[in-house]
């Protein structure tokens, strides 16, 4: 267990901007959450970290140790494939063995056995242990990607969208688990997402990429309550941040262009009038979207609500988020 | 992978039916006919018009492995009875078994060449094309084209210039100048072929083995040689028979040491020219090894590409 330094690392495909000096400390036992849209440079972060690529400029510690030159195999990481990367010509037994048996950790064969079978057993694959990997549903290899990393105790675990293939019961089944895991071994934990329930589930720390840049690291509650930037803001949150002129409620502080609010920035019973376009009800909470003076608004109401659509709300703002023109937050 | 919806028709089934068997009848008839060859008597070999019911008689075979001298009555009767059946066979001819024949030296060159180039191109071949594949190569581009272009003539066009360098160099009638110019002549193929098929084993499982502590060659033999291993075994046996079936340059560089089985066969003479039986039963032989080298990799030819655990 160790934590990882990335400093200044930047890295170019082609024409391609995909990292654009991304420095941050991934501190010893943390679960960091990378979180950012397609093209935000998540997985390349993996992969400078695994040794997979090399950043152009910058350096990669883990520890107190630079990661200059070394391959991924001397960097003691495990990774978890977006794609799974199952190999197909073993069982899923052997694939869960393959790394233990590897020249560098050379496991005997007793304790494979015995690892083996509790990643198999968290993962709830023991029956599918003598299976050919490509005789499994996308479900079930994607859990067997995640033994393959789990059954190692390396210096830091890469997880590449782990949980994105599983439906829903597992999905959060295996989240519990895996918070679990990480908070009893302490192990370290880089985990790449676009869910927002993974990273407020489990993140000890989120950072938020755009376009190669990492735009805010801190706790998710840090990044919810204090985001820098509308993008920030943006990528956690259901329903998502409403973003309004600033002029819209009055108020607004000098340089701001936008104002933000989340649902429970907007107070309903009292301030300006605003329609009801459409009730969404979820069940455990009723979803309102309201039009306010020509702008989309969704916000949260009371699970039993009587309004419809048709019907005027008054709303005003409390304590909303300002952002300037760049979308950097003003206030 | 797609596959077709439409269920064909029963009159497309037909057709296709019936153009397969002309297919085959058009293929199996003259290998039927030279395996018959070899079990004819000299006679009903040659005989007009052709004789597709015959008394079968091991002649051709035994003519095949053995040398035979003609013999007087006196000779005979001194030689006593046959001691074995083929002694007999060759008796009834009026000839003595002197001694083997060369086939099983010929037959035995061919094996060494035949798969010994064979084996040699799926090393150089393998080890290319996975560097073409994976390896950022300067010129990659004309790199792969040169080598395709080595195949774009008749590799006979070159006879001469390889006869002049091969006597220079020692290696006119060796085995390792048959090898290494057999795997000269495939290694374009194979270095193409296996590329293919190398492109199409996914960047990600070497991946996963690199992180997994192991070290490229490690990876490479690990996880992609055993997702190769169809690839390989398509483009073995392409060499292969390309190899043991080759003819030109064997009458050309080969005359005794290494002479393989094509040009010893069609020159065995019997006691009226040539012994067809003999001949016919040289090249049914012939056939056997490719025939069981084929049908042990038909596993691999059959199951195509493998279809990974990689989510694309």
């Amino acid at each position: 267990m160790a934590d990882v330094t990335l400093s200044g690392v930047s890295k170019t495909f082609g024409a391609d901007t995909a990292l654009s000096d991304v420095s941050m400390t991934v501190p010893d036992g943390s679960f960091v959450v990378l979180l950012g849209p397609t093209g935000a440079g998540k997985t390349t972060t993996l992969r400078m970290v695994s040794g997979l690529d090399k950043p152009d400029s910058g350096t990669v510690k883990i520890g107190d140790r630079d990661m200059a030159g070394l391959t991924p195999a001397q960097r003691d990481v495990a990774m978890v494939f977006q794609q799974y990367s199952l190999y197909p010509h073993l069982t899923v037994r052997q694939n869960l063995e393959f790394p233990l048996k590897s020249p560098i950790l050379k496991t005997p064969q007793a304790a494979i056995d015995v690892k083996v079978g509790e990643v198999a057993e968290i993962l709830q694959i023991s029956h599918k242990l003598d299976n050919k990997a490509t005789a499994l549903s996308g479900g079930e290899m994607q859990r067997v990607s995640i033994g393959r990393a789990l059954v190692r105790n390396p210096a830091v675990y890469l997880m590449d969208e782990p949980l994105s293939s599983l439906d829903a019961k597992l999905r959060s089944d295996l989240r519990i688990e895996l918070k679990n895991i990480q908070a009893n071994s302490g192990a370290t934990l880089l985990y790449v997402t676009h869910d927002q329930i993974e990273a407020m589930t489990m993140a000890t720390h989120v950072g938020v990429l755009d376009n190669g840049k990492l735009v805010q690291f801190g706790t998710p509650r840090e990044i919810y309550e204090n985001p820098v930037s509308v993008y920030a803001a943006s990528r956690l949150g259901q329903p998502r941040i409403n973003v309004l002129p600033a002029e819209s409620f009055g108020g607004a502080p000098n340089g701001a262009v936008n104002i933000g609010l989340r649902p429970e920035q907007i107070i309903q019973g009292e301030g300006e009038d605003s329609t009801v376009s459409r009730v969404e009800r979820l069940g455990d909470q009723t979803r309102l979207h309201l039009i306010f003076k020509g702008h989309d608004i969704v916000t949260v109401t009371d699970a039993h609500t009587r309004l419809t659509g048709g019907d005027i709300v008054k709303i005003r703002p409390r304590n909303p988020h300002y952002f300037d023109a760049d979308g950097a937050r003003v206030a | 992978m797609s596959f077709s919806v439409t269920e064909p028709t029963k009159g497309t089934k037909w057709f296709s039916g019936i153009l397969v068997v002309i297919y085959a009848v058009i293929t199996i008839v003259p290998l039927l006919w030279i395996i018959a060859t070899g079990f004819k008597s000299p006679a009903d070999s040659i005989a007009y018009p052709p004789v597709v019911f015959f008394e079968p008689t091991l002649e051709g075979y035994v003519n095949l492995f053995t040398d035979r001298t003609r013999a007087t009555a006196e000779m005979l009767e001194e030689a006593g009875p046959p001691q074995t059946w083929y002694e007999e066979i060759a008796r009834e001819r009026g000839t003595v078994i002197s001694g083997p024949s060369r086939y099983g030296e010929r037959f035995l060159n061919s094996v060494i060449i035949g798969f010994g180039s064979t084996a040699l191109c799926m090393v150089l071949g393998t080890a290319a094309a996975y560097a073409f594949s994976r390896f950022r190569v300067p010129l990659k581009d004309d790199l792969l084209f040169f080598i395709l272009s080595t195949r774009m003539m008749p590799p006979i066009a070159v006879a001469i210039p390889i006869f002049l360098m091969f006597r220079n160099l020692g290696l006119n009638d060796t085995h390792l100048g048959m090898i290494l110019l057999y795997t000269a002549v495939n290694l374009s193929l194979s270095v193409w072929l296996l590329k293919g098929f190398i492109d199409e084993i996914p960047m990600e499982y070497e991946e996963a083995a690199l992180i997994d502590g192991y070290t490229r060659f490690q990876a490479f033999y690990k996880v992609v040689l055993p997702q190769a291993a169809t690839g390989i075994a398509s483009t073995a046996i392409f060499c292969l028979i390309f190899a043991w079936n080759e003819y030109a340059f064997a009458v050309l560089l080969t005359s005794g040491t290494a002479q393989t089985a094509p040009p010893f066969i069609p020159n065995i003479i019997g006691v009226n020219g040539k012994d067809w039986p003999a001949v016919a039963a040289g090249a049914t032989l012939f056939l056997v090894p490719v025939m069981v080298f084929t049908v042990l990799l038909r596993k691999h030819l059959l199951r195509g590409i493998t279809f990974g655990a990689v989510r694309k």
